[in-house]
């Protein structure tokens, strides 16, 4: 963030990837990487962020032997990005906005290795820049959570500023848990974070494992305290890290070495407009253009090369007249390798499975015609209701002809016949 | 040419180097001679380097330098090699300059008279009962009495221009932003500035000219280079409006000194000058706005030196660098940073204020460095507070951002007194044509102490 190591710094042999900025020694300062800042106010723009006016970093100073400085550069009282939102899905299916309170730039810290008695310091990861993301206490159940961590990890990867993986530690989550009474609105004068879990699936249980203790011990009469809480995965529980007996006094001032961040409007817009199309856009439009079902559209631009990869598709296929739809079944069904086939392939193999189907209707309706008095029982049942029967007339059709037959035109036209009867 | 060598200027130095009438090695050898002669009874350098090749600088110790120990006069740091130079050092490198030496100071630069140090005092070649003044003591005692060619120092409060009054050699501050702080060990990164100590005010200009402009790693230092305009700055001074604050005259200034300020201000008339009174009314509360502001920025940049790296434990932190840790640490503590901090922001810029004002009116500021000539060794050790204190003329330029110069101007019972000329940010031409003019007009810069 500071200085021009190179951030890409996961699994390389440890301080390797250092210089006297981030190793903190005496003299050495800080000097703000501007790619990062861009990087930062895209994310910003995208969870629907305002680039602030007056944005300057502090130093937030602790002891800790990760933290070379004993101080972190980071955004308090003027973070770069601030007020946006985002909307996500919760276990009723419904559509809830979460607040977003900022999402300001700061850097991270080495990495430390406990062997024996000893403890190892890394200074690699020291200085990469770092975004961090602060919701409003506006989640109330954990599937909420879970779509919130894919929709940034998604964001992130469409913007192409992190690979966003959790294993890595490229994104990390910690969640503020408290419980309240139904009915209360005012925030309990308690919160647990759950810190250093590094999986969407382990958040998930440890939140709803969290809420069950505290729901537990409130009705027991115990106080719950402001803690920090990791996760096991074996025991499946929360386990205690640290208290937090009295908040820590980090001594915040303006960052002395850096000048206020200036940002101006020309900026902001050239940043706006180089964003890419992101994932809510790209569903609106691809269920508009497209007539794509929601669940289709999800798994497409689960991705945004995968996205694209449909489109290309979409449009090799449009001299051939393939249905979109059928293309983004195709590719859904066959669960295509993006990275060893090619988007014209795709529509080779379209144009091939379907060479030699049957597509003429007065052929087709002959077929019908047979089916149906080959099939007494199964029409009866049909007319009585049963939508099911269709499908074993569809079967019967497809059968005689050993697939040759465009499965749609023979649907309708069993369809229509069976009606006239 | 012997031991005479020493004795020249930077600028008359090179002259003699391109007319290959010295070589660099005659040039070692005789500073080494001296430095081996006269070092033990100064104590102006902690470490010496015996084969340079180049143009012999005494670098500073709070400045880092690839392969040469680098202490900032701390038992914290004993021994510490950086693996890197300081932008300073870089530049000079590309012009054939290297350390012949780091010389002493107050540790971490925390200190009006060289005392601070962990390796002991450095001594003030006019009279070695005397201070040197601080921080860079060492490096104004160096130059004073002819152990290198010139010196780098740096200035938070005053610690270039006081040790150079009271050594009886020109000091320059440069404006904040002009010199890159890259490799400079930190006291209070938003006052820190590095800048030439000289035996001519033309030396000053040449080093700041060498050493100035952005470099990419001091997000401050976005200003080009300081470059010489020999034409504009040896123009003399005729009807250059020079203010005089009437706060810098006050009580607390010794009348001896005060008499040798004001009879070079009246040279400065006589030199084409326009005096005029100007007043700087927010003077009074530099002090207080500083000695919050500096202690808080140390508490901070000082929290690297944990004990886990560098070899030693924080017990090896000397007495006023804790003490300003511990100020810092309160100032900036929750409930109390909007009352101290936040405060001293606010009267900062009113000092700055202060300076815009008067800048309207005159082309730069003259007055006393120091309120007294160099004072006896020990006799302030025991009272910061009264140490805080001569910084009192000094630390405003510091909090304001402007560039300040030190020149001898006389003597007062035989210790040197210096100048100081104030300059608007950035503006470090116009202040050295008030110092080289006056420096031309006068012979203070012949003097030398006997050792």
């Amino acid at each position: 963030m500071f200085c021009s190591c190179s951030a890409d710094y996961f699994g390389k042999e440890p301080n390797t990837h250092t210089c006297p900025v981030c190793l903190a020694l005496p003299g050495a300062l800080p000097y703000i990487n501007e790619e990062a800042i861009n990087d930062c106010i895209k994310i910003g723009l995208a969870l629907n962020c305002t680039v602030a006016d007056k944005s300057l970093f502090e130093r937030k100073n602790y002891f800790y032997p990760d933290l070379p400085k004993g101080y972190q550069i980071s955004q308090y009282r003027w973070p770069l990005t601030v007020n946006g939102w985002i909307e996500v899905v919760g276990q009723d299916g419904k559509t809830k906005k979460i607040r977003i309170n900022r999402a300001h730039q700061e850097e991270d810290t080495g990495k430390l290795t406990h062997k024996d008695s000893n403890t190892l310091i890394d200074f690699n990861r020291s200085g990469v820049p770092l975004v961090e993301i602060v919701t409003e206490p506006d989640f109330s159940d954990t599937t909420q959570i879970v779509d919130y961590a894919k929709k940034l990890q998604q964001i992130f990867r469409y913007l192409e500023v992190s690979n966003a993986d959790m294993e890595r530690g490229d994104m990390r989550l910690e969640a503020n848990i408290s419980v309240r009474p139904v009915g209360q609105t005012t925030l309990p004068n308690y919160r647990v974070e759950l810190k250093n879990i590094n999986s969407f699936r382990f958040m998930m249980a440890a939140v709803e494992y969290e809420i069950k203790r505290q729901i537990a011990a409130l009705e027991k009469g115990e106080r719950l305290q402001q803690e920090t809480r990791g996760w096991n995965e074996d025991k499946k529980e929360t386990f205690l890290q640290r208290v937090k007996e009295e908040a820590n006094d980090y001594r915040y001032f303006p960052e002395p070495d850096l000048p206020k961040l200036k940002i101006s409007e020309n900026q902001i817009n050239q940043i706006k407009s180089e964003l890419p199309e992101l994932p809510v856009q790209k569903s609106v439009r691809f269920q508009k253009e497209f007539g794509l079902r929601l669940d289709q559209i999800l798994v497409l631009i689960e991705s945004s090369e995968l996205s694209e990869f449909y489109e290309r598709a979409v449009e090799v296929g449009r001299s051939h007249h393939i249905d979109p739809k059928i293309i983004a079944n195709f590719i859904i069904n066959r669960k295509i390798n993006i990275e060893e086939t090619a988007p014209t392939e795709i529509i080779e193999q379209i144009l091939e499975s379907k060479a030699g189907i049957v597509e003429d209707p007065g052929q087709i309706e002959g077929l019908a015609a047979e089916v149906i008095s080959e099939n007494p029982q199964i029409a009866a049942d049909f007319k009585k209701g049963k939508e099911t029967a269709l499908q074993a007339l569809i079967g019967a059709g497809m059968k005689k002809r050993k697939g040759k037959v465009s499965v749609e035109i023979l649907k309708s036209t069993l369809e229509n016949l069976l009606q006239k009867e | 040419m012997g031991n005479d060598i020493t004795k020249l200027t930077l600028t008359e130095t090179l002259k003699l180097l391109e007319e290959k009438k010295v070589s660099t090695a005659e040039l070692n050898k005789a500073y080494l001679e001296r430095i081996e002669k006269y070092n033990p009874q100064l104590n102006a350098y902690l470490y010496v380097n015996h084969d340079n090749e180049k143009i012999p600088a005494a670098i500073k110790d709070v400045i880092s330098t690839k392969g040469f120990p680098t202490t900032a006069s701390s038992k914290i740091l004993e021994g510490f090699i950086p693996p890197y130079d300081a932008t300073v050092i870089t530049n000079l490198e590309s012009q054939g300059v290297r350390a012949i030496g780091k010389t002493n100071c107050d540790e971490f630069a925390m200190g009006g008279s060289g005392e601070n140090s962990a390796y002991g005092a450095t001594k003030n070649p006019w009279d070695q009962t005397k201070v040197t003044g601080g921080s860079s003591g060492g490096s104004a005692a160096a130059v004073a009495s002819d152990l290198c060619v010139f010196a780098l120092g740096s200035d938070t409060g005053g610690s270039i221009r006081q040790p150079s009054s009271l050594t009886g050699i020109v000091g320059l501050k440069p404006s904040y932003g002009r010199v890159s702080r890259y490799g400079l060990i930190a006291m209070a990164s938003s006052l820190d500035q590095i800048g030439p100590m000289t035996k001519s005010v033309e030396d000053a200009a040449l080093v700041l000219d060498w050493i100035s402009g952005s470099d990419g790693y001091d997000s401050n230092c976005t200003k080009e280079k300081f470059s010489l305009t020999p034409s504009r700055w040896k123009a003399g001074i005729k009807r250059l409006k020079v203010g005089v604050p009437k706060e810098y005259f006050g009580e607390g200034l010794d009348p001896k000194v005060k008499q040798v300020i004001e009879d070079a201000i009246k040279k400065l008339e006589e030199l084409g000058a326009e005096i005029v009174e100007v007043s700087l009314p927010h003077s009074e509360y530099a002090l207080a706005a500083y000695y919050i502001i500096v202690p808080s920025e140390v508490s901070s940049n000082m929290a690297r030196f944990d004990g886990i790296r560098y070899g030693f434990g924080r017990e090896k932190i000397g007495p006023e660098v804790k003490r300003r840790i511990m100020l810092g640490t309160y100032t900036l503590s929750t409930g109390y940073y909007d009352e101290y901090y936040a405060k001293a922001a606010k009267v900062r810029t009113l000092i700055k204020g202060d300076f815009d004002k008067a800048f309207e009116k005159v082309d730069v500021i003259v007055g006393p460095v120091s309120p007294t000539t160099a004072w006896n060794l020990g006799e302030k050790v025991d009272d910061p507070l009264t140490m805080y204190l001569a910084d009192i003329y000094t630390i405003s330029a510091n909090l304001a951002g402007i560039p300040g110069l030190s020149v001898p101007c006389g003597f007062s019972e035989g210790l040197p007194v210096g100048l100081q000329i104030l300059g608007k940010q950035f503006d470090e031409e116009t202040i050295l044509r008030v110092g080289y003019a006056y420096e031309q007009a006068t012979d203070w810069r012949k003097e030398k102490p006997k050792l």
